[in-house]
């Protein structure tokens, strides 16, 4: 049973409301975390497991981003720097480094990959209607990796979509090696 | 039918093509009606038919019908074993293949040959129905007494659960009417009202009163068989003018039966009689059953329903049959698993160091529970190589008409155990060596006799276990492959250089280039399937290697080496800088400290060690794989000499760790293939290290080295 049915059953706001689940309600859940100065999220759903950094084992003849494989409880976990496919921040590897792994279903296989970001900080909620299109002014992440804009209090989110995390990894490999 | 049956599907599946290897099998053994064989032939096709009914494959059905009446009367000793008739069955079987796939992908098919076969059967059927009906009265008294018509009257009590289990009584009502004419009364009174009606429950029972039926007890009993457990069935007779009890020993063998259709088939009389009566309306009686039986259970109808659609889009999913042995042992060793488990954290919970000694037994304990259980675990995946084998009785059977040889095939060692992986990937290498033995090994029987040798040819299968892999053999006891023919094809193909010297071993490896043949036709059967070239590549992408030997005018010998396993590997743990790196030890040949005399530089800057005859290229990993490695300097490097295909290479390496068993893990799950390296396993430590790929590493070698060399070409031009 997934944890989205499970969600139904609890009252939501405006019936009799637990305490400490208040944060349930009908928007969908984000993991949002830190790239550089930049704030970024993802579908909760899609996340397996947060991880420390610990050093990978290399892939000969990668691309830079592509750390290495790591042994996540059997499987080999691929590990991708975020902030160097992106262009963003420093890829320094401190103690709040941490490797955000993520299961992407792509074409009815999954695929699991981990990140490195520089820190996860909080969940975030957000309705449809909460999201906005990102305006076409060209940051260094091609759009199509974007679903869309965030506003939380003062700051920014930028909705990545899973989907094309898995496709950019394969594709830029691919110009490498070209 | 009320229950999901898509979820049968795969098992129907798996147990016809199961059924028609049987089938397949007994033929060809198949002598005499004595034979116990024609039985079991018998006994798969009437599985099949029985299960195709079910699952509304009806191409199916109807064919193997006839198939089965054809088997019938053999069985019954009503019609002699031809040999044509035979021929005719064994190419049922293959039409029942193809009735099966087209059906399961719900088209019609349209094949020739089934219709072709079709019309053989029935031509067939319609010269023994005269024949055999004098000898049919003096053979079997059975069916003599069964021809007069008595009266039967049958009450059927189904426990409620019976539709639940997916039986339907009309079904058997069904199968009732054709053994004659049927007169039912439905027993409402256990009906509940209807506010207290449990749609998935059965509540009605039956007075079934079979008239003018010329069918003995077990005839009705067999109907009934496949719900036996799940009612009360009596059975009476009415009219008493023949004696009833006639021992039928097949009925005790065919368990998995549903319907038998034998009087149906032996009487065509009968048959003409129980047509009529089902082209009839049904009585009402039967009707009103009918409905009772669909009200019952329209809730589990719907369910089934929904069920059916997602189970369709599932891709078909390997699976294997386990010894119930295999899961007994794995249940045994997972239970001292455990309870050396419970035994160390009860020791862990109050550790002193007077425990020390508890502790390493303990520890020593889980590792030797642990082996085992890998080792059971690994069996599961193992099959005999009979699973690859049994294709071949057929092939040569088919083969020596074709080519109109006779050839007799051996077969040793199938209980040989195999990885299922491995056993699926050889079957179409061994396949063409089979058929080339036999098209190109074996000689014709005349030139046989003048030679000296017996008539009939022999081509034998042998497989054994050797260390860590397995060997199989196809040998044939022909003219042997022409030495002198090889080498000039190869000369004239100008693969060799004329007037090289070779070995035979050598000249024999070269019937492996792409499109080398020697035969001086091309035949049907040589013309067909994978090359020679093909067959080599597909062992060789298994790991494993092929071998030729061959005498002339004794015959010739394909050995096949394999690993027995996909999925484990011996392998070397090299370091190169930080890196681990996993060599496999099948590869290496040996492993040395560089000799600085030894190495030389030739032809612009290519490191060639010498090792005793050989001038053994050099590959310095970390280049290859853009590291930084402690040792660049080639003088004092450690080198790995390891083999592939006849080509040796120098791995220069920082240090030589342990051998060990590794579990090979696939890198293209979640990320994808990498040049130069086989997979990635996990290290004692829980690191992740890459398993080197030699075959790869060569081509990636040969492919910089081109680069290399296309830029000093460019560079000559601009130079000039």
């Amino acid at each position: 049973m997934d944890i989205q049915s499970l969600a139904k059953d609890i009252p939501s706001q405006g019936e009799q409301s637990l305490e400490g689940i208040e944060f349930i309600n009908n928007a969908e859940q984000y993991l949002t975390f830190v790239l550089g100065n930049e704030q970024f999220a993802i579908d909760i759903l899609c996340v397996e497991e947060i991880r420390n950094w610990e050093r990978p084992t290399q892939i000969p003849n990668s691309p830079n981003y592509v750390k290495g494989v790591i042994n996540m409880r059997g499987i080999i976990v691929p590990i991708i720097d975020l902030r160097m496919k992106f262009g963003i921040g420093q890829c320094t590897y401190t103690v709040t480094t941490v490797v955000v792994v993520l299961t992407i279903e792509v074409e009815h296989k999954s695929k699991v990959i981990g990140f490195v970001v520089d820190a996860v900080s909080d969940v975030l909620n957000a309705e449809a209607d909460d999201i906005k299109k990102a305006p076409a002014f060209g940051g260094s992440i091609p759009p199509e990796f974007i679903t869309g804009l965030v506003n939380q209090d003062t700051n920014v989110v930028t909705l990545l979509t899973p989907e094309a995390l898995y496709k950019i990894e394969k594709h830029q490999i691919d110009g490498c090696n070209q | 039918m009320s229950i999901d049956l898509a979820q049968f599907l795969p098992t129907f599946l798996e147990e016809s093509y199961e059924g028609l290897e049987i089938m397949e099998t007994g033929l060809l053994n198949l002598q005499s009606s004595e034979d116990d064989s024609i039985h079991s032939i018998f006994r798969a096709a009437h599985s099949i038919k029985g299960g195709a009914g079910t699952f509304g494959f009806n191409q199916v059905t109807e064919f193997t019908h006839l198939v089965e009446t054809l088997l019938d009367e053999m069985r019954d000793g009503r019609r002699e074993i031809l040999k044509s008739d035979i021929e005719i069955l064994l190419q049922s079987v293959d039409c029942i293949r193809l009735l099966i796939d087209a059906d399961h992908n719900k088209v019609v098919c349209e094949d020739e040959s089934i219709s072709n076969v079709e019309g053989l059967l029935n031509e067939s059927l319609k010269s023994s129905s005269t024949d055999t009906q004098p000898q049919n009265d003096n053979k079997s008294e059975k069916t003599q007494s069964a021809t007069d018509a008595q009266s039967w009257l049958i009450d059927f009590t189904p426990q409620p659960h019976l539709v639940q289990t997916g039986n339907d009584p009309l079904f058997l009502f069904n199968a009732l009417a054709d053994l004659g004419e049927l007169e039912i009364v439905c027993n409402t009174s256990e009906l509940p009202a209807f506010s207290d009606v449990e749609p998935k429950e059965l509540y009605l029972s039956w007075q079934i009163k079979l008239t003018s039926s010329d069918a003995t007890e077990d005839d009705i009993r067999e109907v009934f068989e496949w719900v036996e457990d799940e009612c009360t069935l009596e059975i009476t007779l009415l009219t008493n003018d023949a004696t009833p009890n006639v021992q039928e020993d097949e009925a005790v063998n065919n368990e998995t039966q549903e319907q038998d259709p034998e009087v149906q088939s032996t009487q065509p009389e009968s048959e003409q009689s129980s047509k009529q009566e089902l082209a009839e309306p049904l009585s009402p009686n039967t009707i009103t059953t009918d409905t009772n039986v669909l009200t019952t259970k329209p809730q589990s109808a719907i369910v089934g329903k929904d069920k059916a659609s997602p189970a369709k889009a599932k891709p078909d999913v390997g699976s294997i049959r386990v010894g119930v042995d295999k899961v007994d042992m794995l249940i045994n060793l997972v239970g001292e698993l455990v309870i050396t488990q419970s035994m160390l954290s009860e020791l862990g919970n109050d550790f002193d160091l007077s425990k020390v000694e508890k502790l390493t037994s303990g520890l020593d304990q889980l590792l030797q529970n642990t082996k085992e259980l890998q080792e059971s675990v690994m069996r599961i995946r193992m099959l005999p190589i009979s699973f690859a084998f049994n294709r071949f009785p057929r092939l040569i059977h088919d083969l020596s008409i074709k080519t109109g040889k006779q050839i007799e095939l051996v077969i040793k060692g199938e209980q040989t155990e195999l990885d299922k992986t491995v056993m699926e990937q050889i079957g179409d290498p061994l396949v063409h060596l089979v058929r080339n033995a036999a098209d190109h090994g074996i000689e014709s029987t005349e030139v046989r006799l003048a030679n000296g040798k017996s008539a009939k040819g022999t081509i034998s299968l042998n497989a054994y276990h050797v260390g860590g892999s397995i060997v199989i053999e196809v040998n044939d006891d022909g003219g042997g492959i022409n030495r002198e023919a090889v080498l000039n094809k190869a000369i004239e193909k100008g693969i060799v250089e004329p007037n090289s010297s070779l070995t035979d071993a050598q000249v024999f490896d070269l019937l492996f280039e792409p499109g080398f043949s020697t035969a001086s036709e091309v035949t049907d059967i040589s013309g067909r399937g994978v090359g020679m070239d093909v067959v080599k590549k597909n062992i060789q992408s298994l790991g494993g290697r092929i071998q030729v030997e061959s005498e002339p005018g004794k015959g010739s010998c394909f050995k096949v080496n394999l690993p027995l396993t996909l999925a484990i590997l011996d392998g070397q743990l090299v370091r190169v800088g930080t890196e681990v790196y996993i060599i496999p030890l099948i590869t290496i040949v040996e492993s040395l400290q560089a000799k600085a005399e030894l190495i030389n530089r030739v032809s612009g800057n290519m490191v060639l060690y010498r090792l005793r005859e050989d001038n053994v290229p050099v590959l310095p990993i970390y280049q290859l794989f853009n590291l930084e490695a402690q040792c660049t300097e080639i003088e004092n490097a450690l080198l790995v000499v390891v083999e592939f295909d006849g080509q040796k290479v120098g791995l220069m390496v920082d240090d030589l760790l342990a051998q060990q068993q590794v579990v090979i893990k696939s890198l293209q799950d979640n990320y994808q293939q990498v040049d130069g390296i086989s997979g990635a396993t996990i290290l004692g430590d829980g690191s992740v290290a890459m398993i080197l790929d030699i075959p790869g590493m060569i081509t990636m070698a040969l492919k910089q080295a081109q680069v290399a060399q296309k830029a000093t070409v460019n560079n000559n031009v601009e130079v000039v």
